[in-house]
C-alpha cells in the first residue's frame, strides 16, 4: 500500500510544482524516499518531532505550497494538538499520510499500532479522513487528497495492497462504493477489510449487501441510510477500535436517520500485543473466516429478533380480538369472583 | 548643530519620533479595549514596541494587498498578546480602529487569540510553543520561491517551556534559515509566576548559540536598540535570536514588571489613572 503511494507522490511530483513531501526520520518506511531522490528541493526529512514537523507543513501551506506528511499513524497522532489548533483551525492544506496504520506493525507491538487515529481525526472540523483498500483506489485517493482544498488525513497499511475494485475512477472523495448486493444486512467496510468481508460474504454463504466506505469523513450520509433501509441490520468492519471509527460514524447517522440494529466488528477498546500480522487480524475477528462466522451470527439473531416480532404481532392481534370477545356479563362475573376470594380470605384470618 | 546631520539620519530620527507617537496612542487605545473586556495586558504591553517597530520600521508589508506573496510576515507565537498585535494592524490601516473595541466579543473578527480571520493576521496562535515551527514553513516557502521575504516571529519567553520550542530551533538551524528572525520577549513573568522559578530558563542566550543560532540581547522597550537588532539580522549566515529584555506591563506604573497584569480587567479607577499617566508620560 505504501508503495503504491510512493509511486504516485513521485508522479505527482512532476505534475505539482506546489508539492512539498515532509517526513520524521521515516521516508523509506512510508516511501517518500523516490520523492526524495527525485526532488531534493522539495523534500523535508525534519527529524523525529512530528509536532515541529506539522506545523512546519502550516507554514508552508501558509507560503502556497501543498505538503504531504508521511509519518507513522500512531505517532501523527503525538502532534494532534497541533494539527486541531493551527492546521484544522485554519483549514489549511496540510495533507496528512499515516502509513502502518490498524494492526499492520503487527509484531512492533501496541506502541507501533494505530487503533484510534480515524475516532481522532475524524473529531476536527475541516479534516477529511480517507481510508482506502485497494491498490488503484490508493493511488487515486493520493492524487484527490493533493487537488482537495483543505487538509486531510490519509490512512495507509503496510505492505498488503489487495485489489477488489474493478477498472479505473474508483475513488471519488466523499463517496461509498456498493461492491455486492443481498437482502439480509448491508455491510459497511474501509481499508483491506473489504477485502476480507468480500471473501467473508462469498464463504457465509449469507446474503449481504457491501458497502465499501473509503471517506469516513464526509460520511456518505445519502448511501449509508439508502443501504439501511433497503436491508435493515448492518454490520461494520474495519481495522481500528470499535469505538469513533466507521462503525461509530455509521451509528451516529443511522440513529438520526433510520435506528436499526448494527454490529460493529474492529478492536473491542482494548490494546493489542506484538505478533505476525495475519495471527492478530485472527485474534481480533478480522479475518474472512472470523468475520464470516460473526456475519452467520448476525444473521441468526437477525432471524431470530424477526421470528420474535412476529410472535409479539400475533400475541397483540390476539388480545386485540380478545378484548371484543369479553362481554359485560362476563366482567361482571369475573368481578364476584374477585369478590368472593377477597371475602374467603377475610374470613380464613379471623379463624386463626 | 542639525545643519550637520546628514538628511537621511535626520529623516531616520523622525521617524522614530513619529513612531513614539504612534506607540503612545497605541498604548491608549490598547487600554481602551482592557476597559470593556478582561485581556492579557501586561503581555501585551511588554511588547508593542517590538510589534510596532517591525510593522512601522522594518517589515516590508501592505494593508491594501494583504495576500502580496512577497510580504515579510509576522508570527505572533505568544498568542495571548494578541491585543498589542490588534492595536499595531488597526494603526497600520488593516481594519478601523473602532473594530478594536469588539474584540472576544461574539461575530468579531478580533478574537482572543490571533486567527486568519482578521486582516493582516498571517498565522494563527494561542496555543503555546508552535510559531516557530510555522515560521520555518513559511521561510522555507520562501526560500523556495528564491524571495526576498522574511518571516518574524514573536515568542514569549516562559513559552520556551515547550519542548516543540527546541524542535523547533534545531530544524532552522540544520536549514540554516537566514530568512527567519526570532524575537524572544524576555519579561521574565509567566502565568504563574516568575520564569526562573517555574521553569530555569538562563542561560537563554548561550542555549540559542549552542544550538547553532546567531543571538543578541537588548532591550526590548527601546526603538533603535531593536531596529540595530533587527538590521544585523539581514545580514546573518545563520537564524537570528534577538532576546529583547522587558518589563511586564511597560508603561503603567503600577502594572510594571508585576504579574497581576497578565489577565485582567482594569476597574474605572484604574483605567483613569493609566490613563492619566500616558497623557503625562
Amino acid at each position: 500500500m505504501r508503495r503504491v503511494f510512493g509511486e504516485t507522490l513521485l508522479r505527482l511530483g512532476g505534475e505539482k510544482d506546489e508539492v512539498v513531501v515532509l517526513t520524521g526520520d521515516v521516508a523509506e518506511p512510508t516511501h517518500t524516499h523516490g520523492f526524495a531522490e527525485r526532488y531534493p528541493d522539495r523534500f523535508f526529512n525534519v527529524g523525529i518531532c512530528e509536532q515541529d514537523m506539522i506545523d512546519i507543513a502550516a507554514g508552508l501551506a501558509l507560503g502556497g505550497r501543498i505538503p504531504v506528511v508521511a509519518v507513522f499513524a500512531p505517532f501523527l497522532m503525538r502532534a494532534w494538538e497541533q494539527i486541531r489548533s493551527t492546521v484544522a483551525r485554519s483549514n489549511l492544506p496540510v495533507k496528512m499520510v499515516g502509513t502502518h496504520s490498524g494492526l499492520s506493525s503487527a509484531e512492533e507491538g501496541c506502541s507501533h499500532q494505530s487503533l484510534e487515529d480515524v475516532a481522532v481525526m475524524r473529531v476536527l472540523p475541516n479534516v477529511a479522513v480517507v481510508v482506502p483498500g485497494d491498490r488503484q483506489e490508493v493511488a487515486e485517493a493520493t492524487e484527490a487528497i493533493i487537488s482537495a482544498g483543505g487538509p486531510v488525513y490519509l490512512r495507509l497499511g503496510r505492505d498488503s495492497a489487495p485489489k477488489f475494485l474493478e477498472g479505473e475512477g474508483v475513488f471519488k472523495l466523499g463517496r461509498a462504493v456498493t461492491l455486492a448486493d443481498g437482502h439480509d444486512m448491508t455491510i459497511f467496510s474501509n481499508g483491506i477489510m473489504t477485502a476480507e468481508v468480500l471473501s467473508a460474504v462469498g464463504r457465509s454463504k449469507v446474503s449481504a449487501k457491501v458497502v465499501h466506505v473509503p471517506t469516513v469523513k464526509p460520511l456518505d450520509r445519502a448511501a449509508v441510510v439508502a443501504a439501511a433501509r433497503e436491508t435493515g441490520t448492518v454490520v461494520c468492519v474495519e481495522e481500528h477500535s470499535v469505538i469513533g471509527g466507521l462503525g461509530g460514524a455509521v451509528a451516529e447517522v443511522l440513529s438520526e436517520e433510520y435506528p436499526l440494529h448494527i454490529t460493529r466488528i474492529g478492536i473491542q477498546d482494548t490494546f493489542c500485543e506484538s505478533g505476525p500480522y495475519a495471527s492478530l487480524l485472527e485474534k481480533h475477528g478480522l479475518t474472512s473466516e472470523r468475520i464470516g462466522v460473526a456475519l452467520k451470527e448476525v444473521q441468526a439473531r437477525a432471524k431470530a429478533r424477526e421470528r420474535e416480532r412476529k410472535r409479539e404481532r400475533k400475541r397483540e392481534r390476539k388480545r386485540e380480538r380478545g378484548m371484543e370477545t369479553v362481554t359485560e356479563a362476563e366482567t361482571e362475573r369475573r368481578d364476584t369472583k374477585t369478590d368472593t376470594k377477597a371475602d374467603e380470605d377475610v374470613k380464613e384470618e379471623r379463624s386463626r | 548643530m542639525d545643519a550637520l546631520i546628514p538628511s537621511a539620519e535626520l529623516s531616520y530620527l523622525a521617524e522614530i519620533r513619529l513612531l513614539k507617537e504612534r506607540i503612545r496612542s497605541m498604548r491608549q487605545a490598547l487600554l481602551e479595549m482592557t476597559n470593556s473586556v478582561g485581556v492579557h495586558l501586561g503581555s501585551s504591553l511588554s511588547c508593542l514596541e517590538i510589534i510596532a517597530t517591525l510593522y512601522f520600521l522594518k517589515m516590508r508589508h501592505t494593508p491594501y494587498r494583504s495576500d502580496w506573496k512577497d510580504r515579510d510576515r509576522f508570527i505572533l507565537s505568544k498568542g495571548h498578546a494578541a491585543p498589542a498585535l490588534y492595536v499595531v494592524l488597526a494603526e497600520a490601516g488593516y481594519f478601523p480602529r473602532e473594530e478594536l473595541k469588539t474584540i472576544r466579543r461574539c461575530d468579531s473578527r478580533l478574537q482572543g487569540h490571533p486567527d486568519l480571520r482578521t486582516p493582516g493576521v498571517d498565522a494563527p496562535s494561542g496555543s503555546l510553543g508552535q510559531g516557530l515551527s510555522i515560521g520555518i514553513g513559511m521561510a522555507l516557502a520562501a526560500r523556495m520561491r528564491g524571495s526576498r521575504s522574511k518571516t518574524y516571529v514573536l515568542m514569549g519567553d516562559g513559552e520556551c517551556d515547550e519542548g516543540q520550542v527546541w524542535e523547533a530551533v534545531m530544524t532552522a538551524a540544520h536549514l540554516r534559515l537566514t530568512n527567519l528572525i526570532l524575537i524572544i520577549d524576555r519579561n521574565g513573568w509567566q502565568l504563574d509566576g516568575r520564569t526562573e522559578e517555574i521553569k530555569k530558563m538562563i542561560p537563554l542566550q548561550a542555549k540559542l548559540t549552542s544550538f547553532g543560532w546567531q543571538a543578541y540581547t537588548t532591550n526590548g522597550h527601546d526603538i533603535e536598540k531593536i531596529l540595530e537588532a533587527l538590521d544585523f539580522a539581514d545580514h546573518a549566515e545563520l537564524p537570528t535570536a534577538i532576546i529583547a529584555r522587558t518589563k511586564k506591563g511597560n508603561g503603567i506604573s503600577f502594572l510594571e514588571d508585576t504579574n497581576q497584569g497578565h489577565k485582567l480587567r482594569l476597574s474605572e479607577e484604574q483605567y483613569l489613572a493609566a490613563l492619566k499617566e500616558l497623557d503625562e508620560g
